[in-house]
């Protein structure tokens, strides 16, 4: 118990720092006040997450990837008690009461981790009863949990596991607001309640859009914003409305209890990161300008298709992007994408991330990773494979604050990790086993460890291979 | 001056001009035919004009050939996307740009994409490079559950892209002709029937064509569907659909049906191939999209194989105008489930069939397009290994015997922004 909170401060530590490829993880924090935004946002709706029971376990002869851009060729990772116990090579040892398991010819790596998903809150079906990720009544909706709109049946999460190996997704409200609410970190464990899959001790995100999705939902509706200018009107607006909330709270006369302000007020003090959608160059710059000017930090550009453009000035605000491999076209300001913008960027000494956006992409986030590793070397950007693991595992936990928990194979962290049949940065490899905390909740030779949404349950094709 | 500029002329035309005066051999290769059959390490291409002449070992080359070395590569006939809208759209949410159907238009089965296929297009040169060669488009539906006339393109450089116009009608038969239709499956069916039978009114007495259902010119696009003459390639996902599907036979014998999405075709895959029907299928759906995506799996394929269906690889609304490239992926996908226990994948040499030869077949193009077979129009892929493994590069491409430049503008943006802070110029300079 007292491991975990130690855990969990050491992840608001880091968090404020993004996630800059260089390791310097504080040095850019923003000047958090010592004032905390509501102590009852903080502790409601709390996590009720359980690791389930698991075996010390040891994996042997493996290749190991550990997250952090190291690699060990026949290598040993051992673990116990829900934990990473030892990573090394053929000499670690292992008592020798553990399940072994042999790992020759496999990848190990940290689980994946998908820093943007909707799974939950545009889960499949996809019926209209279940669109519960825009709140787009109002282009200012920070209040809003995505948490409350999470289905914890959506059949996306075993996917994303069985396919993906995903152990760990931070779930986004939608685009359509420039505020547009919480985000929730989520262990990928099934469960009948998403707070029993509630990340313990993630930080809460923030999702903000910039760009075309807010000016088109709200200038259809002739409403503020219909353009650029306007949103960004809005958003300072929106802070300034936000810091003088956030005075008066830790004033002599608190202000009543105001939701949206509360998460603005969090940002403020550092305590909730932002994740923000934003595809263009120059509105990426418009943005870190504006946090300049309120006080925060961006913690991570979403989708950020044009970041290689600005590459140096991400490297320098150590602001993480998001970013998909490939995707382009599919509106204006996605034109610009280049399949080199991850490579870029590493080159540059920025933070990478793959992320998916997609219930299915979601599912393949190593040959995302994998395709845009190729084409940087194409154009002769040397970049080693372990460091591309790193853009799915520790560099999307590290925006997600929860780096000093999950995502990398280092002894003391929570034993989330994926055997791989091959290297999984080939087209012909698929998750073998994957654990959560010890846990061992897939394997692809076991059809009991296979898990099955009740949505499928009784379903024309309930626990097949998907 | 005149004189001059004439001369300029033909050497333009010379660079345009296929690459062959002279045969050209590719050789050391690792040759792909792409019939299913196995690679062939140290294989030759021998191409001619426009055409393949002769691929495999022991390839007498020609004394006059041009020669090029493909040692430590291999080679491929060109991917060849069995659904798509490539060439129908430059920006997707950019209305002007964008020509996968007209929801404002009163016509429907009429509309033809051959009119609307821009081969200038950014998403044909970004596919090109790669080593996307041929393409079917089709049309997307609007306000008719019929979409109009599809095509199969290449996609070559020049200003020439159809291969053959018409190839085929597209109909929305699921829960997107459901919605087209009205609001029910019956809605639908009994609209696909209503239409055909006015139709053939039309057919009767042209002149006399006066109809509350369907505009003449549409009635005219639907005669080539009911008497076989022109594919109907049909959209639907659910098990019942597909059988409701099969059946339309039973009315209109003549169809030439083709099944596209087909995400539940597995369940019912011993029905398909009984009546024989053709399937471009989605590779990777694997989630309930909705109520007509119950089962689907990423075995569909090759269960469907298995059961004796000639099964392709299509990407129906799967990001199907801009990342034709995606197949290969795909494909390789559908190799790795043989490791997978309880899945069913396809072989290798299967999977890079469902690429090339079958898809080409599907459209009954099997004789002209889609393998190295002699004969074959030469679209050839050079690559930098196994083309459908993630780190692999397209180094040539070749389409009906013309070498093709692989520039676009994702590259341009790349090079100018490989160091990203300007120099002693803005980047605007920097070209």
């Amino acid at each position: 118990m007292k491991f975990r909170a130690l855990l969990a401060l050491l992840a608001s530590a880091s968090l404020m720092a993004g996630c800059a490829a260089t390791a310097a993880d504080t040095k850019s924090a923003s000047a958090a006040a010592p004032a905390k935004s509501s102590q009852l946002s903080r502790t409601a709706f709390p996590s009720t997450y359980k690791a389930y029971p698991s075996v010390p376990t040891a994996v042997t002869g493996v290749t190991v990837f550990d997250g952090e851009g190291g690699r060990i060729d026949n290598g040993t990772v051992f673990m116990a008690g829900g934990k990473i116990i030892s990573v090394g090579g053929s000499d670690t040892a292992i008592p020798a009461d553990a399940t072994t398991v042999d790992g020759s010819g496999k990848y190990i790596t940290p689980g994946i981790i998908d820093v943007h998903s909707h799974l939950g809150d545009y889960p499949t079906p996809s019926v209209s009863a279940h669109s519960d990720g825009n709140e787009a009544t109002s282009p200012v909706t920070a209040e809003v949990w995505a948490e409350h709109s999470v289905w914890p049946q959506d059949p996306g999460f075993s996917r994303a596991m069985a396919n993906g190996g995903i152990t760990a997704l931070q779930i986004l409200p939608g685009s359509a607001n420039l505020f547009g609410g919480r985000s929730v970190t989520l262990k990928n464990v099934p469960a009948r309640t998403v707070q029993a899959m509630k990340f313990p001790g993630a930080p809460y995100g923030m999702k903000m859009a910039c760009g075309e999705n807010p000016k088109r939902v709200y200038g259809g509706r002739n409403r503020m914003p219909s353009t650029r200018m306007g949103s960004v009107a809005l958003n300072r607006q929106t802070w300034i409305d936000a810091q003088e909330y956030r005075s008066k709270k830790n004033g002599a006369k608190p202000p009543k209890r105001d939701l949206g302000k509360e998460t603005l007020a969090g940002v403020l003090d550092g305590e909730i990161l932002v994740h923000n959608h934003c595809y263009r160059a120059d509105e990426l710059n418009q943005i870190i300008d504006m946090s300049k000017e309120f006080g925060y930090k961006v913690t991570a550009f979403h989708h950020a298709v044009e970041a290689y453009k600005i590459a140096d000035i991400l490297a320098k605000e150590e602001i993480c992007s998001a970013i998909w491999a490939d995707w382009w076209g599919f509106k204006m300001e996605a034109y610009d994408a280049i399949p080199e913008n991850a490579a870029l960027l590493q080159k540059a000494g920025a933070c990478v991330i793959i992320h998916s956006d997609d219930e299915n992409q979601i599912q393949r986030l190593n040959q995302e990773a994998a395709k845009a590793l190729a084409d940087g070397r194409a154009m002769g950007i040397e970049i080693s494979d372990a460091q591309a693991i790193r853009w799915i595992t520790l560099n999307p936990a590290k925006a997600m604050g929860i780096d000093a928990m999950t995502g990398s194979l280092k002894s003391g962290k929570m034993a989330d990790l994926v055997l791989w049949n091959g290297n999984p940065l080939s087209v012909y490899s698929r998750p073998e086993k994957v654990w959560i905390d010890g846990a061992l909740l897939f394997d692809s030779g076991d059809p009991s460890r296979r898990p099955v949404s009740d949505f499928e349950l009784g379903q024309p094709g309930e626990g097949d291979v998907k | 001056m005149k004189r001059f500029a004439l001369l300029l002329a033909s050497a333009a035309a010379l660079i345009a001009a296929p690459l062959a005066a002279q045969p050209i051999a590719i050789t050391g290769g690792k040759v792909v035919i792409g019939d299913g059959s196995a690679p062939i390490e140290g294989g030759t291409v021998v191409i001619n004009n426009d055409r393949v002449v002769a691929a495999g070992a022991n390839v007498p080359i020609p004394f006059d050939a041009q020669r090029i070395d493909a040692t430590g590569k291999w080679v491929t006939p060109g991917i060849f996307a069995g659904f798509s809208r490539v060439g129908l759209v430059e920006v997707g949410a950019v209305s002007q740009t964008n020509d996968m159907n007209a929801s404002g238009s009163p016509f429907s089965a009429a509309l033809d994409v051959q009119y609307a296929i821009n081969p200038f297009a950014s998403p044909v040169a970004v596919n090109r490079a790669a080593g996307v060669t041929r393409a079917v488009v089709s049309p997307s539906t609007a306000r008719s559950i019929f979409g109009g006339y599809g095509a199969v393109v290449d996609l070559g450089q020049d200003e020439h892209p159809i291969t053959r116009a018409r190839a085929f009608q597209f109909v929305e038969l699921g829960e997107t002709g459901h919605s087209r239709a009205g609001g029910s499956r019956a809605a639908s069916h009994i609209h696909f029937r209503a239409l055909l039978n006015e139709a053939r009114t039309y057919a009767r007495n042209p002149g006399q064509f006066d109809s509350d259902l369907l505009k003449a010119s549409d009635a005219k696009a639907l005669l080539p569907v009911i008497n076989g003459s022109t594919k109907l390639l049909v959209h639907v996902e659910s098990a019942n659909d597909i059988l409701k599907v099969l059946d339309l036979r039973k009315d209109f014998p003549a169809l030439k049906l083709v099944l596209v999405g087909a995400n539940e075709g597995w369940r019912v895959a011993n029905h398909i191939a009984a009546a024989r029907v053709p399937v471009l299928a989605s590779a990777l759906s694997d989630l309930p999209y909705g109520f007509e995506d119950l089962s689907a799996t990423q075995s569909n394929i090759g269960r469907m194989k298995d059961a004796g269906v000639k099964v392709a690889i299509g990407m129906i609304n799967d990001r199907d105008a801009h990342q034709l490239r995606y197949s290969v992926q795909y494909a390789g996908n559908l190799v790795a489930l043989n490791k997978v226990p309880r899945a069913t994948g396809l072989t290798w040499d299967e999977a890079f069939a469902a690429i090339s030869s079958v898809p080409a077949e599907i459209m009954d193009m099997g004789g002209q397009l889609g393998s190295l077979k002699a004969g074959r129009q030469a679209d050839v892929v050079i690559w930098t290994g196994d083309p459908l493994e993630l780190s692999t590069q397209v180094e040539k491409v070749i389409i009906d015997g013309v070498d093709q430049s692989l520039s676009n503008r994702q590259m341009r943006l790349r090079d100018r922004y490989s160091n990203p802070a300007p120099g002693a110029l803005p980047k605007a300079y920097d070209r």
